[in-house]
């Protein structure tokens, strides 16, 4: 029997090759190159400054590129001009036609098509009522977007977005404007939308814990570079440079030596992580990935200077080779002998290792 | 958006002083505005409703009424669309030179009206830059008709221009960016998203640019020449009547102007207190 691979679900959808953009003195983008799949949900991340948004908006065509070369399924997407891209654009602060209805903003792409192509006014009613419900806003079609909450809206545009057949969907930070409790509901909601349409989606954002959570993969940039890309779980776990560990989560941050397999940070020696490089390093820990130990025990000696509880989680702060450290630890795995005023030791439990710049 | 009212907690209350100064201002409005205007329409009807009406039936004066109405239904709509594009420029665009094109549009508050009137004499009159090229192919510009409408133009040009701005700066692009990548047209984003989004401000641009234009006298003082029955705009009208004190004619071409100015206060109110909320941030209350 003849072996024949699976059917290629994973094939490049975008390619973004040696994208430059400037403004001015100030490059917002320099020389970023990368893919997303099929279907894929892709996030861009990064702190403001990044280019992130510049990226999406040489995507959707509204910025133009100084070098570099943008390609949707083999086409070159910058011969395109914006409207002829087929991108639906969702933005930070909704940027819903105030004077029109729900259902005419919903029906506003179809609407504006040539004539020849244009569907019927009971078509476009039919599918502003699919996408209405596929938003879950049935019976707002009469509503202006003022009388809409910010959640409601941000689906609105959504259904508005989608209501093109869009090849592609850019998110601007769609969340930015809400408040957490709606942002965690609209996340969940916006993942299960992703699996249903199938729409390969570009979605920037600088909160990485959405990144995390919502993306396949994530793009990390920084001062116009791309730093990292990878699944949620790989960079999370492997953070190619320190601004990326930092960047993921809560760090802590201590200056060490490696020498022959052997590492040393203060007082604590311990075996090198594997690969680690030689010399003067900077090691990284998460403040909640730390084994505490008694004051005689291994690890990083530390005064504790305070404890709180904050609900299911206790702070520590501790000061350990002269620097304040706030670490975390869960309610029920507070370990004995923490206690303000008292020495113990400290274990990073998966200590990350960078040589020092 | 509309429901901006400022809160109780921050109005400040200055017992004794505010009255005064209500007061004061009151009687203020009550001499130099209501009272003037009072004596416009009692002076136009000194010598009864029929003296009134013969002064605006006589053929001068409806021809400076005429003349007046045709300078505004050219030179408003154009300085609506100038105004249009001028912000839609400065609002949406970065360029070189966005703060001189902004100081250029604010020129003609700063400039005296006569200033306005004169550089097109000076480039249109007999004796101007242009002039002989003008006598040759017999075109009149200055004592005529389009020369009236330049300096009408050149006068209210900043009003539109200066009410759209300020509110188009305020909507940011996201709409227009929206109706673009949803397919729309550059033509047919700017008819859906962009006129819809800024026709309240527009229309009291155009309000205030109407009533200006009907009642500019400096700037067109200069290039009219005066030709009773012919160049002479309804303020210039009234000019030569008064100077020739024929004051019930004068009063009454007048009230008419000044009728004008309440119709435009009042439609000028009424979009202040319906869409305050669609006007530049300065209009709101």
């Amino acid at each position: 029997m003849n072996f024949q691979p699976a059917a290629d679900t994973s094939q490049t959808s975008l390619e973004i090759r040696g994208i430059s953009k400037s403004f001015g003195r100030f490059p917002a983008l320099n020389n970023v190159s990368l893919q997303a799949r099929d279907k894929e949900f892709l996030a861009l991340l990064g702190p403001s400054g990044s280019g992130k948004t510049t990226l999406l908006r040489v995507l959707a065509g509204l910025e133009l590129p100084d070098a570099g070369e943008v390609r949707f399924a083999g086409e070159d997407f910058l011969a395109l001009p914006v409207r002829k891209r087929r991108v639906g654009m969702v933005f930070q602060h909704y940027a819903l036609f105030r004077h029109m209805t729900v259902a005419q903003n919903i029906a506003f792409g179809l609407t504006v098509r040539p004539r020849a192509e244009r569907p019927s006014k009971a078509q476009v009613a039919e599918r502003v009522r699919e996408l209405l419900s596929l938003v879950q806003l049935e019976g707002l079609e009469k509503r202006f977007p003022t009388q809409l909450s910010g959640g409601q809206r941000q689906r609105v545009a959504l259904a508005r977005a989608l209501a093109i057949e869009p090849r592609m969907l850019l998110l601007d930070e769609p969340f930015g404007a809400l408040d957490a409790q709606v942002r965690r509901e609209l996340r969940r909601w916006l993942r299960e939308l992703h699996e249903r349409t199938g729409v390969t989606t570009v979605f920037v954002t600088h909160d990485q814990e959405e990144a995390l959570d919502l993306a396949d993969r994530v793009a990390i940039l920084k001062d116009g570079e791309l730093v990292q890309l990878g699944t949620p779980n790989e960079v999370y776990e492997d953070p190619a440079t320190p601004f990326v560990y930092d960047f993921l989560g809560a760090a802590c941050r201590l200056p060490g030596e490696i020498r022959g397999g052997r590492m040393t940070v203060a007082d604590w020696e311990t075996a090198a992580p594997a690969g680690a490089p030689q010399g003067p390093v900077e090691v990284f820990f998460r403040p909640d990935e730390v084994a505490f130990a008694p004051a005689g025990g291994q690890g990083l000696a530390a005064d504790v200077r305070a404890v709180a509880q904050r609900g299911p989680d206790v702070r520590i702060e501790c000061v350990i080779a002269g620097q304040v450290f706030e670490l975390e630890a869960h309610g029920p795995t507070l370990p004995q002998g923490v206690t303000p005023g008292l020495p113990v030791r400290i274990e990073p439990m998966r200590p990350r290792v960078y040589p020092t710049a | 958006m509309s429901s901006q009212t400022a809160s109780p907690a921050f109005r400040v209350h200055l017992p004794g002083l505010a009255p005064l100064m209500v007061l004061l201002s009151a009687a203020a409005m009550g001499a130099l505005v209501v009272l003037p205007l009072g004596i416009v329409f009692k002076e136009a009807l000194a010598q009864g409703w029929d003296a009134f009406r013969e002064a605006l039936k006589e053929p001068d004066a409806v021809a400076a009424i005429r003349l007046t109405l045709i300078v505004a239904a050219i030179s408003v709509p154009l300085n609506a669309v100038f105004g249009v594009a001028a912000a839609w420029c400065i609002a949406r665009f970065e360029f070189r030179g966005k703060s001189v094109l902004l100081t250029l549009i604010d020129l003609p508050f700063s400039v005296s009206p006569v200033v306005s009137g004169l550089v097109w004499v000076l480039l249109f009159g007999a004796q101007g830059f242009f002039g002989d090229w003008l006598i040759e192919h017999d075109l009149k510009i200055i004592f005529a008709l389009p020369g009236l409408v330049l300096a009408t133009i050149l006068v209210t040009f900043p009003f539109v221009a200066r009410e759209l701005i300020p509110l188009m700066q305020d909507q940011s692009a996201d709409e227009e960016v929206a109706a673009l990548t949803l397919g729309a047209s550059g033509f047919t984003t700017f008819w859906k998203v962009t006129l819809p989004n800024i026709r309240w401000a527009l229309l009291y641009g155009v309000l205030l640019c109407n009533a200006r234009a009907m009642g500019e006298f400096g700037a067109v003082s200069v290039v009219s020449g005066h030709i009773r029955g012919a160049t002479n705009t309804l303020p210039l009208h009234v000019e030569v009547l008064y100077n020739d004190y024929e004051s019930v004619g004068a009063f009454a071409a007048a009230s008419i102007l000044a009728g004008l100015g309440l119709v435009t206060l009042i439609l000028k109110t009424a979009l202040e207190w319906r869409h305050s909320g669609e006007l530049s941030a300065s209009r709101r209350h």
